[in-house]
This record gives C-alpha cells, sequence and structure tokens, in this order.
C-alpha cells in the first residue's frame, strides 16, 4: 500500500484506534440502551408524524378541499413539499454512488446514514402525490394496467407519469444499494449478539455472509455496478421532477435550465439535510473520530458549490427572462421578486445564495455551530425555492380575473409537520438498531487513512488484543 | 526520457496542415464565398478555443479536488491550455470582423435594427439593446479573455516554478485557492462568453441551459484531446510514469462527460421540442428541417460511440479504441461546434465542405504545432508535486 500524501488530513483520528476498536464503539448504539434524550426526541417525533397521520386521514376523508390550494393554484403546499424531500433524497446515492465512483475515501463513514436519510425522504416525498389523487384508492392507475380494470391507460406522455417510474426506480435501487452494503455489518452484529431474538433476526437479516474472500469479491463488484446504475438515477431523479414543470407553457415553469439546476439544487439540499442529521448524530453517539472536522468541512464545500450553481442558475433565469424580450416570461420573474410573494422569494435568495457564501472562509466551514446554523438555513431556503416556483408562477394566471392567492390550512401545515415528525422517528429507530457507519468499510481505510495507522504508526494496544 | 523533442516530421506535417488551412481560406475567400469562410473561421476557432479553456478547466478541478490521478498527466494539460492565447486571437480577428462589417455572423450589430423608422427595425433585438451593445459586448469579451488567459499563464508559471523550488505543501495550498478563485470565475463567466458569443448568433433565440451545454461540450472535446495526446506521447516512448490505470481514468472521464453532454443537449432540445413555444422551437427547426441526417447524426455519434465503446474496462484502457473513439467524437463535437454557428449564419446555406474542412485541418495543425512546442518547454512529467507520489503509484483494478 503506497503511503497517503502529507497533506492529506488523517480520516480517522485517534492513536489507539484498531479493527476490534471500530466494531465495538460503531455497534455501541445498537448493543447499548437507548438514553433519555433518544426516548424524549422520538416521542415527540412520534407524536408529529401522529399528527400528520391524522391531517392525512382527514384529508382523505374530507377531501382535497380542505387544503389551501384552488383552481389557480393548483399545485401549491403539497407539491412544494414532495420536491423537498425529493430533493433531500438525493444525497445519499450521490455519496454511496457518485463518491465510490470518485474514490472518495471520507464517504465512508457517512454513506450509512446519509442512505437511510435517502429512504425515509423518498418515502416522505412519494406521500404527497399520493394523497393529492384524492381518491387515493385509485392510486394504482399511475400503474400502466390492463384495460380490463376499467380504466384506460396511463398517459406515457405525460411527465407525471415518468415521475413514478423514475421516483420508483430510485427509491428500489437506493434501497438494495443501502442494504448490500449492510449485510455485512448486519453479520458482524448478529456474531456478537447474545440475545437469542436478536441473533435471530440478524442472522436473517444479514442473508448468512460468512465474509469470506470470495464473498467480498462479489460484494465490491456489486457495489460498484449498483454504483454506475445509480449515479444516471441521480440525474434522471430531479431531471424529471423538473420536467413536471418545465414541459409546461407556464412563464417561470417553462425554462430549459430546470433539469441541471435541479440536480444541483437537489444535491445541495440533500447535503445540508445530512449535515443537520449528522452534526448531531455526530455528538450523540460518540462518532467524532469517524465523522470528523474534515468530513464536516467537505460536506460543506459541496453544499457551497451546488449552492453557487444554484445561484448561477438563479441569476441566469433572471438575466434570461429579460433577455428573452417575452412579456409573461420577464413579468414572471419580476412578480417573483418585487410581487406579494416577494417575502418568500428572497427568503429563498438568501438562505441559497447569500449565507452559503460564509463557507469560503475555512474557519467556518470547519465550526460546527456555524455549520449546523447554516445547514438549516439551507433547508429552509430550499423550501422556499419550491414554494416560489410553484406558487407564485400560477397565482398569477394570464387572465387577471383568474388571479389568486394560496393560504396553507392547518391540515397543509399537519401534513407537513408530520411528514417531518415521520422522517425522525425512522431515523432515529434507524440509528438504534442498524449500525449508522458502515464499520466493514471503514475498516478498510483504517490502514491507509487512520492516525493510527498512518505515517508507520501502529496502536498501542494491537499487540495485546493479538495476543489475548 | 522525459524531455520531449518536436521532432522535424510532426512539424513538417503540422506546417502542411496549416498550409491546407490557408488554401481553404483563400479559396473561400477568392471564390466569393466570404460569408462561409468567417463562419467556418468561427467553427474552429471555438472549438480548439474550447479545447483550450477546457483543459485550464481541469487543471482547476484537479487542485480544488485534491486529486492525485492527474499529477502525472498535468503537463500534458498544460500544453493544451497553452494555446490559449493563440485561440483568443483567433476569435478576436472573427470579432474584429464582425465589428467591422466584414462579416455578419453577429446579426444583431447591424445598426439599422434599433432605429426605429428604419425598415429593418427590430423590436425584440431593440429591447436587447442595453446588453447587445458593441461597447459592452467588447468589454466583457476582453474582461473574459482577459482573465482566463491571466489564469492559465498563473497555473502555468507556478507549475514551472514548483519544480525548480519545491516546498511541495506550500504550493499545494496556494493552488487550492488559485484554483478555487478561478473555478467561481470560470463558473459564472462561460455563461456569458455562451451567450455573448454562440447564443447572440441566433439573436432573436435564448435558452436557460445554454451555457451549460456549451461547457459540457469544451469539457468533452479538452478531454478528448488530452487523452489522444497522452496516447500518442506514450507510443512514441514517452510518459513511462503514466499507467493503465491513469489511462482507464481519462476514459472514464471521456465516457462520463459524453453522457453529461447528452445529458444537457437532450434537456435543451426535448423542454423545447414539448413546449413548442415558437420563439424556441425556430432554432430547432432550422436545424431538424434544412440539416436534418447530419444533426442527428453528430448527436449519435456523440452518444453512442464513448456509450458503447468504452462501457467495458477493457475497452478504456485499449489505446487503439481509444484513439479510434476519440478521434470520431472530436469530429463528432467540431460538428456540435459546426451547428452552434452555421443554421444561424447561413441559414439554409450551410454544407460542410472543403472550406470547412479545410479551415479546420488548418487550425489543427496550429493547435497541435503550439502544444508540441509547448510540451518542449518542460519536463513531461512534473518533478515535484505534493501528490505525485500518489500519482506514481496509481493503481485500480
Amino acid at each position: 500500500m503506497v503511503k497517503e500524501a502529507e497533506v492529506r488530513e488523517p480520516l480517522i483520528l485517534g492513536k489507539d484506534v484498531t479493527y476490534h476498536k471500530i466494531t465495538e464503539e460503531v455497534c455501541a448504539p445498537v448493543e447499548g440502551r437507548a438514553n433519555k434524550l433518544w426516548w424524549f426526541i422520538f416521542t415527540m417525533s412520534l407524536l408529529l408524524g401522529l399528527w400528520g397521520l391524522g391531517s392525512i386521514t382527514y384529508t382523505i376523508g374530507r377531501g382535497i378541499g380542505v387544503w389551501g390550494l384552488n383552481t389557480t393554484v393548483g399545485w401549491a403546499w403539497d407539491i412544494t413539499n414532495f420536491v423537498w424531500w425529493v430533493g433531500i433524497g438525493h444525497a445519499g446515492t450521490l455519496i454511496s454512488a457518485v463518491l465510490l465512483l470518485f474514490r472518495q475515501k471520507w464517504r465512508m463513514a457517512i454513506n450509512r446514514a446519509a442512505e437511510a436519510m435517502t429512504i425515509f425522504a423518498v418515502m416522505m416525498a412519494a406521500l404527497f402525490p399520493g394523497i393529492h389523487m384524492g381518491r387515493i384508492w385509485m392510486s394504482y392507475w399511475v400503474l400502466p394496467i390492463p384495460n380490463q380494470f376499467g380504466s384506460l391507460w396511463v398517459n406515457f406522455n405525460s411527465p407525471l407519469l415518468w415521475d413514478v417510474f423514475a421516483i420508483s426506480t430510485y427509491f428500489s435501487v437506493s434501497l438494495v444499494f443501502w442494504y448490500i452494503g449492510l449485510i455485512p455489518d448486519f453479520a458482524t452484529i448478529r456474531d456478537r449478539a447474545t440475545g437469542p431474538i436478536a441473533k435471530k433476526i440478524y442472522s436473517i437479516l444479514s442473508f448468512g455472509w460468512t465474509g469470506n474472500a470470495k464473498a467480498w469479491i462479489r460484494f465490491e463488484e456489486v457495489s460498484l455496478v449498483l454504483a454506475g446504475l445509480a449515479t444516471p438515477l441521480v440525474f434522471s431523479v430531479h431531471s424529471i421532477v423538473s420536467m413536471d414543470f418545465a414541459t409546461s407553457v407556464i412563464p417561470g415553469w417553462h425554462t430549459t435550465i430546470f433539469p441541471p439546476y435541479f440536480v444541483a439544487g437537489a444535491i445541495f439540499s440533500g447535503f445540508a439535510m445530512v449535515q443537520t442529521l449528522l452534526l448531531i448524530a455526530r455528538k450523540v453517539l460518540n462518532f467524532e473520530r469517524y465523522i470528523t472536522i474534515q468530513h464536516i468541512e467537505l460536506m460543506n464545500v459541496v453544499i457551497v458549490v451546488t449552492g453557487s450553481m444554484v445561484g448561477t442558475a438563479y441569476l441566469s433565469e433572471l438575466f434570461i427572462s429579460w433577455y428573452s424580450g417575452v412579456e409573461y416570461e420577464s413579468y414572471a420573474f419580476l412578480n417573483r421578486a418585487t410581487g406579494p410573494y416577494a417575502w418568500s422569494y428572497w427568503m429563498m435568495m438568501t438562505c441559497n445564495v447569500i449565507t452559503p457564501q460564509f463557507f469560503w472562509f475555512r474557519k467556518l466551514r470547519r465550526s460546527l455551530t456555524v455549520s449546523f446554523i447554516l445547514s438549516i438555513f439551507v433547508n429552509i431556503g430550499m423550501w422556499f425555492e419550491r414554494f416560489v416556483i410553484i406558487v407564485t408562477s400560477l397565482h398569477r394566471d394570464y387572465i387577471p380575473s383568474n388571479w389568486s392567492w394560496f393560504h396553507p390550512t392547518w391540515v397543509d401545515i399537519g401534513v407537513f409537520i408530520g411528514t417531518i415528525g415521520l422522517f425522525f422517528t425512522l431515523f432515529l429507530l434507524f440509528t438504534r438498531f442498524f449500525p449508522v457507519l458502515a464499520l466493514n468499510e471503514l475498516k478498510s481505510i483504517l490502514k491507509g487513512s487512520g492516525e493510527s495507522y498512518r505515517d508507520g504508526n501502529k496502536p498501542e494496544k494491537e499487540n495485546e488484543e493479538l495476543a489475548a | 526520457m522525459d524531455q520531449f523533442t518536436f521532432t522535424d516530421k510532426s512539424k513538417k506535417l503540422f506546417i502542411g496542415l496549416i498550409a491546407v488551412g490557408v488554401i481553404a481560406t483563400l479559396y473561400g475567400i477568392f471564390s466569393g464565398q466570404g460569408a462561409r469562410t468567417w463562419t467556418s473561421a468561427m467553427i474552429s476557432g471555438w472549438f480548439f478555443f474550447g479545447i483550450a479553456l477546457a483543459a485550464v478547466f481541469f487543471i482547476g478541478v484537479n487542485n480544488a479536488a485534491q486529486a492525485a490521478w492527474g499529477v502525472v498527466l498535468k503537463r500534458v494539460f498544460e500544453g493544451v491550455s497553452m494555446f490559449m492565447p493563440y485561440g483568443t486571437l483567433l476569435l478576436l480577428i472573427v470579432f474584429l470582423g464582425a465589428t467591422f462589417h466584414w462579416n455578419h455572423i453577429y446579426h444583431w450589430m447591424d445598426k439599422s435594427l434599433y432605429d426605429p423608422s428604419s425598415s429593418h427595425y427590430d423590436a425584440i433585438i431593440a429591447g436587447k439593446e442595453p446588453y447587445l451593445n458593441l461597447p459592452f459586448w467588447w468589454i466583457r469579451a476582453i474582461l473574459l479573455l482577459g482573465v482566463w488567459n491571466l489564469f492559465t499563464f498563473l497555473f502555468r508559471k507556478r507549475s514551472l516554478v514548483e519544480d525548480q523550488e519545491g516546498k511541495t505543501s506550500k504550493w499545494f495550498k496556494k493552488n487550492l485557492t488559485l484554483a478555487a478563485i478561478f473555478l467561481v470565475f470560470f463558473g459564472y463567466t462561460i455563461h456569458i462568453g455562451s451567450w455573448d458569443w454562440i447564443m447572440s448568433v441566433d439573436t432573436h433565440w435564448f435558452s436557460t441551459l445554454f451555457g451549460w451545454y456549451i461547457f459540457s461540450g469544451i469539457w468533452v472535446s479538452g478531454i478528448v484531446m488530452v487523452l489522444l495526446i497522452t496516447i500518442f506521447l506514450k507510443k512514441n516512448g514517452y510518459l513511462k510514469e503514466v499507467n493503465d490505470s491513469h489511462i482507464h481514468d481519462m476514459g472514464k472521464w471521456v465516457f462520463a462527460i459524453s453522457f453529461l453532454w447528452t445529458y444537457l443537449w437532450f434537456s435543451q432540445f426535448m423542454l423545447i421540442w414539448y413546449s413548442d413555444i415558437p420563439e424556441e422551437v425556430t432554432y430547432f427547426l432550422v436545424r431538424l428541417e434544412d440539416y436534418g441526417l447530419t444533426f442527428w447524426g453528430m448527436v449519435l455519434i456523440n452518444f453512442i460511440f464513448p456509450m458503447i465503446l468504452l462501457m467495458s474496462k477493457d475497452m478504456k484502457r485499449n489505446a487503439g479504441v481509444l484513439t479510434f473513439v476519440g478521434v470520431i467524437i472530436l469530429f463528432g463535437h467540431w460538428m456540435d461546434s459546426y451547428f452552434l454557428f452555421t443554421p444561424g449564419v447561413m441559414k439554409d446555406q450551410g454544407v460542410i465542405g472543403l472550406v470547412e474542412i479545410g479551415m479546420m485541418l488548418g487550425y489543427l495543425g496550429l493547435f497541435l504545432f503550439v502544444v508540441f512546442n509547448q510540451l518542449t518547454k518542460a519536463p513531461l512529467v512534473v518533478k515535484k508535486h505534493a501528490l505525485l507520489e500518489e500519482s506514481l503509484h496509481h493503481h485500480i483494478n
């Protein structure tokens, strides 16, 4: 193995880290008991989630009329939430697939949690178009089923249908990718489990993994193939979501920049959410030596790069709307920036374009507090971006007599807050029952990039452990 | 052999190519096809300028990403990037020609379009006057070209100084900062350049994606060019340090960025085609109705060849396959450049004939002459770099 260049910072901190220590520390949350803080947050999240489920039940019982949207603003809160959640769901696959192809070793510490977050976020996203159908019991109609079922075939020309395929493909591939990665780690937990039930369950989950060389070769091949498959998906999902808007002829929606700009925005928001979650998780679960300041910094770099891409896209859109000389186009953007919803536009601009610029400073990139606050800002900003695109483009129609407003009702708010509750509930459960770090993958970089082995060092305890 | 010798044989070949270009240009001018010749100068001028620009961009990305694998290829990237001043000159000739109305590549430079009393008055173009007017346009052009050239020289100079001076970790940090500044500037200005020099050819038309599309196009061309030169050098016994893994990585880039280009091409095309808004769809109507076969051919070449032939690992390490695919998609992207300008200037009268091909060969000759000459000026592999050891031992399965 070639020695790593001196300019590189170690990715696993601590001079006493051995393979065994990694196993111990990563398995600790699964094997130990949850503390009071965990139970408190879990209960709160669950209550919010239940409130959301109540709001959804109410929506299904009474119909879409209980929401704030109307004939002019036919898409509003729900689709905003849908796009927001799908966007957040982008980081996981980017980290697991694209960073794998780029051979970024730092991904090993964050991929598992990010992928879990992706799965949960996509689940939350899929909820919204589902309940927006109104008659949710007809939701299987989005699938191309034979005419004997009593309806016509789905409209293959519609981007909404492409979306069904795009998201379900993305969800399945992400799930498989995540699960394949989990198998060896489940096996480690299985081997260490003391309770018979836990042993049984983890034994089923680990698919009889033995950890021999052949299995590892196949594991790596499958990871690479899945990474190859998942990379185009990172692009396709949000491109197709953007086409829900961009294929239309509505000013503010129809613009060719949408596909790449939505993808950049999705990565931006996804990384911000990963940052939010991991900053808490590394503290609560004692993973500071694995998710180091350098990991935080690198994620902030991704945030500032994708944020700048989003920023150029905003400016391009604004400029071209004027340059085009098309009256409606120019008005749509003027209305965004100065109309009745201008506050949401400036909210978006501030949170997405201005505040991330602080990350150009190394000191701020490496500050935990600043990172946490700014990641929340990005989460908020990206929600407003979708709100701006959807609501402000619709609320002033071509005919002024159609002009209207959108106000969310308590049901709208309840469903949204509910998805946040459910998301956190699922994530918290994940931290108790799944290995939050990819422990076997982490071991693969310990000798090359870990502080304890790099530069010809050896952890002090290694010999004792070997002897025992 | 870490010092490259520019053989007389190569020199003669490149000068021969330049002669072909000169003859094609003269033929174009004296056969009364001025518009065609000027357009052709822009097509090839932009194409080779773009390659140099992409090389600088890639040097910047490698610095910013702290990537080790590309370190042994750095000098080849630098050599290609050093065509920048010559490319700039070639573009400036066309720009000056347009400004003095020797050519009519930029329709909006016609003053009568802005005069309400004129029969040529065009309300839409007149509305763009605050942006599309000669002084402001020239200020932008000089700013962009000047700063891009400046960064090209800075990267090159620092690389040569580092070889002499050592102090690798200092230069590593300094280059990281320089690359970050360059990438931010480039990220914004590549859009402006694309709008000013290319999109404004079809003055009425607009597309927000355009800058991204142009950017991906030069990126593929730049990487392919560097790859082809690397293969040539290796074949002639140079660059022993470059192993299969480095070549494999370059092959991956060609593969990946070809996909990116196709993705952006498709996004732009599909959204305009689907919405069918008159202001926008005219752009593709001209290209599809008057140039249908070649236009689709260009898209297919640039997508299908890299996709099928570079899918497997072995192909990405095979010099023969890479050369074959490389030459074809390089031509494919030259065709892309052809379609950026020709339909806008020549309407339905554009052809690909002696003038276009001849001038392309002439520009290629000049490009290779400059690049090979630059390659002789420094060792082919950097002597000092913080990540050199990692790069020399680069190995992937």
